[in-house]
C-alpha cells in the first residue's frame, strides 16, 4: 500500500475518486477502519479515509431528523441524540467486542454502508429504514443527492436505501439525513428460563404476534452467562404501558412458566450483550450471522447439529441466528445447505481470518440472474471498479 | 389534453400491431389479449383522469411464465410495456402509451400463504391492500399501510408507489412493511428478493424496487409483514384559532415523545366542506382542526389522551373533544375521510397535490399558499398528514372553463416549488409519474437525475418499461454510461496523505 488519502471536504473526496477512476487505481474506503475485519478484505494501493469528513450539519429534535457528515463517529451521534431524549431506534450493533477489538468505534458512514441494526430490528427496522437522504460520490467521481429531509418522500428512486448496506461499493457517502426517535421512557424485560429452542422460539413468536409491541425477542440456549436457557422479551414505552403489557405477556405465555422481570438497568445491560453478541466474544471461533424466517430457526439449528458442534444465540424472535462453529473450518457449504433445506434465508461469515474471508463466499451467493443484475448496478455506479473492489463478491 | 408530452410513438411498432396481437395471443390464450377499442377504453387512464391515452394492446396474463414470455417477446421486438395494477395511481403511473402493451396484473388475485407464526403473508400483486387485512383479520392481524384507496388499490401498485396512508407516521410506509418480492425484468428473467427473513444478502434491491413506479420490473409476488391490531384506539378532535397554533401543537406532541397512530389537519375550507357533506359536528369557527388518534394498549392510550389534551390546551386550542366510544371516534374520522368527495361537491373539479415539508415550515407554507391562491385566482382546500408534514392541497377548478385546468396545474407546480424551497419534496406518497415529471429538476440536479437513470439502465437498458414517467429527459444508456476522465496528477496536492 502506498498512501492514505484523507479528504477534508466533499469536493476533495470527489476529486480523489475522480482521480482514482482516471488512473484506474482502486480505493479502499474507510472511516475509522473498525469494520476492516468484516466482509471480504480489499487490497488496494490507496486508502480513502473519510474520518476527517465529520460533523453534524443540522439536528432538529422537533423534526426528528439529523443531517451529518459520513465520518462522524457513531458514539458522538448516539450521545448527541441521547442528550435530547432521543435515540437511533435501529440500535446499531458494535462489532468491536465480537471481533476482539475495542468497543465504541466506527462512524455513521460505516454503520450506513453495512446497514447496521440491533435487537429492535423486528420493531423499528434497520439503518435502511431510517435513512431519508443521501449525498454521495459515485465511482464516476460525480456527487449526487437522493432522497430528502422528510420521512414521507417518493420523489425518484430510493437510492439512500439502495446504497445502505452496499459496503461502499456503489458510492461513497458524504453526508446523510437520518430519522431519530424519542427514547422510550421505560423498559422492562420478561424472562423465561429453561425452555428448549423450539419452546423458546414458539413463545417469542407468540409474543411478536400479540399486541404487546415487543421491541426485543431473543433466546439464549445457555443463558447470558452459561446457565439454563433464557428466553427474553423486551417491552419499551411509557411506564404504565410497559407494566400493562408485561401483564398481557404473563397471561399469554403462562404455560411456559413463571417469568422473571429485568427493569431498566439490568434490561439495558442484557440487550446490549445480545446486540453485540458478547457471549461469543473473547474467542476466535468462526461466527456466522444467519437471517431466516423466525419460526424456522429451531429446525435450521437442529439440522446443523446433526453434523456440527455449534453454539447459537437466537435474536429477532428466532429470525437472526448467531452461530459459533468449531474452530478451524469455515463450514460454509454445510450451513448454506441446511439453510436452503429449512426454508431459506442468507448466511454471512462475520468472524474469520482474512485468508478465510478471501476463499469462502462471505455473503450468501446469489442465483445468476440476480448476481448479474447486481453486477450491472455496480457497473452503473462504478464502471471502473475503483470503490472497494471485491468487498462483497470476488471480482466485483 | 395538457402540456405534459409523452414520448413520440414508434411508427414501426404501430404498423406491426396485429403481428404483436398474434404473438401475445400465442402466449396468453383465450380472452387475455384485448385489442378491440371499446374493450380497451377502461384502460385509457388511471386516477389522474385529466390524462388519457389508448394503449396499443392490453394483455392480462395469469401466470408468471406468461408475464416472463410477454416481457421477453417485447424486449426482443422493441415493444414498450406499461404495467398496471388497479389503476388508482394519482400521478399517472399507469397511463398507457400509444405504442405500448399495457400489462394488467389484476388476474394475479390470490392470497398464496398466510403464516401467522412468522407474521408474513404471501400474495399475488393484484390482491387489494385491504384484501390482505381481510385475509388475516379473523386472527386479529392487519396490514398496516393504509392508503385512502385501500379498498381498490393493489399491493403490486403499492410496491410501485411506496404507498403510505394515515397510519404510516407510526407504522411506516410500504417499504418498511415488505419482506419479499418476485419480479420479472424487461428481459423476461424472473428474480426473487427477500422472503420471510429480514435484510438482503447483497444490494437492497427490495428497497430500490419499492417506489420505482413500474420502471424497473413487473412484480409477480409480494411477501408482507402483518401486525396484531392495536388493542384499542381513541381520538381527539381539536380546533385552533390559527393554523400556527395547530402547527405548534403537532410539534409539541412529537417533541413530547408521543407518536400518534394518526395525526391529520384540515384547514377552514376543508372543515366547512366536510361538515356540510357528512355532518361530523366539526367546529366551524376555527382556522385549523386536528384529529389525533392514539392507539395501543388501553392503559397507554388513556394516559396519552391526557397528555395530548394538556399539550392542546397549552397551544390555545379552542375546542377539544375526546372520543368516548368507537362510534364517536369513527365520526371524528368521517369528515376527514370524506374530505376529497366533500371538496368535489363544492367544485366541479379539483387537483390533489402531494408535497411534503418539514413540520415547522407549515405556517410559512400555508401563508405562501394563500398568496398563490390569489395569484392564480383559484381556491385551495388543505388536508394533510400533519405528523409527517405531507400536504394534500386540493386546488378547486372547473375543467369546462377555458384555461382553468392550466391555471390549476400552474398553481400546483408553484405549491410544489414552495415545498422544495422550504426543504421539502415534490411528492410524499402519490409518486412522480407524469404529473410531477417535469418538476424533477426543481429538486434534483442533472447529475442527480442521471445517476437515477443509470439505475434504470441496469434494469432496462432499452428503456422499454414504462418510459415517459418520472424522468423529464430520457437519455440513452450508452450516453449515460460514458465517463469523462481527465488523467493527471492528483488534483488536490494539499490533501493530507500519509
Amino acid at each position: 500500500m502506498d498512501s492514505i488519502l484523507k479528504p477534508r471536504t466533499a469536493i476533495e473526496t470527489r476529486d480523489a475518486i475522480a482521480w482514482a477512476a482516471a488512473e484506474d487505481t482502486p480505493l479502499e474506503i474507510v472511516g475509522q477502519g473498525s469494520k476492516r475485519d468484516l466482509g471480504r478484505p480489499v487490497q488496494t494501493a490507496h486508502i480513502l479515509d473519510l474520518s476527517d469528513l465529520a460533523g453534524v450539519d443540522v439536528y432538529e429534535p422537533a423534526e426528528l431528523v439529523l443531517t451529518l457528515k459520513a465520518g462522524t463517529p457513531l458514539s458522538e451521534v448516539e450521545k448527541l441524540v441521547a442528550d435530547q431524549g432521543q435515540e437511533l431506534s435501529f440500535e446499531p450493533m458494535d462489532y468491536g467486542p465480537l471481533l476482539g477489538r475495542e468497543a465504541g468505534r466506527g462512524t455513521i458512514g460505516g454503520a450506513f454502508a453495512t446497514n447496521l441494526s440491533g435487537p429492535r430490528r423486528i420493531k423499528a427496522g434497520a439503518f435502511r429504514d431510517h435513512v431519508l437522504g443521501l449525498e454521495a460520490v459515485s465511482g464516476r467521481g460525480e456527487i449526487f443527492n437522493s432522497g430528502g429531509r422528510v420521512v414521507k418522500n417518493v420523489t425518484g428512486y430510493d437510492l439512500p436505501r439502495a446504497l445502505c448496506g452496499s459496503w461502499g461499493t456503489l458510492g461513497v457517502a458524504l453526508s446523510m439525513t437520518i430519522k431519530v426517535n424519542p427514547r422510550p421512557e421505560a423498559t422492562a424485560t420478561f424472562v423465561l428460563e429453561g425452555l428448549s429452542e423450539e419452546q423458546g422460539v414458539e413463545a417469542l413468536c407468540k409474543a411478536m404476534g400479540s399486541s404487546a409491541e415487543v421491541s426485543g425477542a431473543a433466546h439464549l440456549p445457555r443463558g447470558l452467562e452459561g446457565g439454563p436457557s433464557q428466553t427474553l422479551i423486551r417491552l419499551e414505552g411509557f411506564g404504565t404501558s410497559v407494566d400493562y403489557r408485561f401483564k398481557t405477556l404473563e397471561s399469554l405465555l403462562s404455560s411456559y412458566g413463571k417469568p422473571g422481570r429485568l427493569d431498566t438497568d439490568a434490561s439495558g445491560t442484557t440487550w446490549l450483550a445480545i446486540r453485540d453478541v458478547l457471549p461469543f466474544s473473547g474467542r476466535t471461533t468462526p461466527v456466522w450471522r444467519v437471517s431466516v424466517a423466525p419460526a424456522a430457526s429451531p429446525a435450521f439449528v437442529r439440522k446443523l447439529r446433526e453434523s456440527m458442534d455449534i453454539d447459537v444465540i437466537l435474536d429477532w424472535s428466532g429470525g437472526l441466528v448467531w452461530l459459533s462453529c468449531e474452530d478451524g473450518l469455515s463450514h460454509d457449504t454445510q450451513i448454506r445447505r441446511a439453510l436452503s433445506e429449512t426454508g431459506g434465508g442468507h448466511a454471512t461469515l462475520v468472524r474469520a481470518d482474512g485468508a478465510t474471508r478471501v476463499s469462502v463466499p462471505v455473503f450468501e451467493p446469489q442465483p445468476s440472474p440476480l448476481a448479474a443484475l447486481s453486477r450491472r448496478l455496480k457497473d452503473q455506479f462504478d464502471p471502473k471498479g475503483v470503490l472497494n473492489p471485491g468487498r462483497m463478491v470476488a471480482g466485483v | 389534453m395538457t402540456a405534459i408530452a409523452m414520448p413520440k410513438p414508434d411508427e414501426a411498432v404501430l404498423a406491426r400491431r396485429m403481428e404483436i396481437v398474434k404473438a401475445l395471443q400465442a402466449i396468453v390464450p383465450g380472452e387475455g389479449v384485448i385489442h378491440d377499442e371499446t374493450e380497451m377504453r377502461p384502460y385509457e387512464t388511471d386516477a389522474l383522469t385529466a390524462y388519457r391515452q389508448m394503449p396499443l394492446i392490453v394483455v392480462l396474463p395469469e401466470t408468471v411464465e406468461q408475464v416472463s414470455r410477454i416481457m421477453k417477446y417485447c424486449h426482443e421486438n422493441d415493444v414498450k410495456v406499461v404495467p398496471r395494477g388497479a389503476g388508482t395511481s394519482l400521478s399517472g403511473g399507469a397511463l398507457p402509451l400509444a405504442d405500448g402493451v399495457l400489462v394488467s396484473m389484476m388476474k394475479f388475485n390470490r392470497v398464496l400463504d398466510i403464516d401467522f407464526a412468522n407474521r408474513a403473508v404471501v400474495v399475488q400483486p393484484g390482491v387489494t391492500n385491504l384484501g390482505i387485512t381481510r385475509a388475516v383479520e379473523h386472527e386479529g392481524f392487519y396490514y398496516a399501510p393504509d392508503p385512502s384507496s385501500q379498498i381498490a388499490c393493489s399491493i403490486g401498485g403499492n410496491i410501485a408507489e411506496n404507498s403510505g396512508g394515515v397510519h404510516c407516521l407510526k407504522y411506516g410506509l410500504t417499504t418498511n412493511n415488505v419482506l419479499g418480492l418476485e419480479m420479472v425484468l424487461m428481459t423476461g428473467e424472473v428474480i426473487r428478493l427477500g422472503g420471510k427473513h429480514l435484510d438482503s444478502e447483497g444490494y437492497d434491491l427490495l428497497g430500490l424496487m419499492t417506489g420505482s413506479e413500474g420502471l424497473l420490473g413487473v412484480v409477480t409476488e409480494v411477501t408482507v409483514r402483518i401486525l396484531q391490531k392495536p388493542e384499542t384506539a381513541r381520538a381527539l378532535l381539536v380546533g385552533f384559532p390559527t393554523s400556527e397554533d395547530g402547527g405548534r401543537c403537532v410539534a409539541d406532541i412529537i417533541g413530547a415523545g408521543i407518536i400518534p397512530g394518526g395525526m391529520e389537519m384540515m384547514d377552514k375550507l376543508a372543515i366547512h366542506a366536510a361538515e356540510d357533506f357528512v355532518h361530523a359536528d366539526y367546529p366551524l369557527d376555527v382556522e385549523a382542526l386536528l384529529i389525533i388518534e392514539l392507539d395501543g394498549p388501553e392503559a397507554e392510550v388513556d394516559y396519552l389522551i391526557g397528555r395530548v389534551e394538556e399539550i392542546a390546551k397549552a397551544n390555545k386550542a379552542s375546542h377539544i373533544r375526546i372520543s368516548e366510544s368507537e362510534e364517536e371516534r369513527m365520526t371524528f374520522w368521517a369528515g376527514r375521510k370524506a374530505a376529497f368527495p366533500a371538496v368535489g361537491r363544492i367544485s366541479p373539479d379539483y387537483l390533489c397535490m402531494d408535497g411534503t415539508i418539514p413540520r415547522r415550515e407549515l405556517p410559512k407554507v400555508l401563508a405562501g399558499m394563500r398568496e398563490l391562491s390569489e395569484k392564480h385566482g383559484l381556491q385551495v382546500a388543505n388536508v394533510f398528514h400533519a405528523g409527517d408534514g405531507n400536504l394534500h392541497p386540493l386546488i378547486l377548478y372547473d375543467a369546462n372553463q377555458p384555461g382553468q385546468l392550466d391555471a390549476a396545474e400552474a398553481f400546483g407546480a408553484d405549491i410544489l416549488r414552495l415545498c422544495v424551497e422550504v426543504g421539502g419534496v415534490l411528492t410524499g406518497e402519490h409518486g412522480v409519474g407524469i404529473e410531477k415529471r417535469d418538476l424533477m429538476p426543481e429538486m434534483f440536479t442533472e447529475d442527480d437525475l442521471k445517476q437515477q437513470q443509470r439505475v434504470k439502465c441496469a434494469f432496462d437498458e432499452k428503456h422499454l418499461l414504462n418510459p415517459g414517467k418520472v424522468f423529464p429527459v430520457l437519455h440513452r444508456c450508452a450516453e449515460l454510461g460514458k465517463m469523462h476522465v481527465h488523467k493527471g496528477q492528483l488534483p488536490f496536492p494539499d490533501i493530507p496523505r500519509f
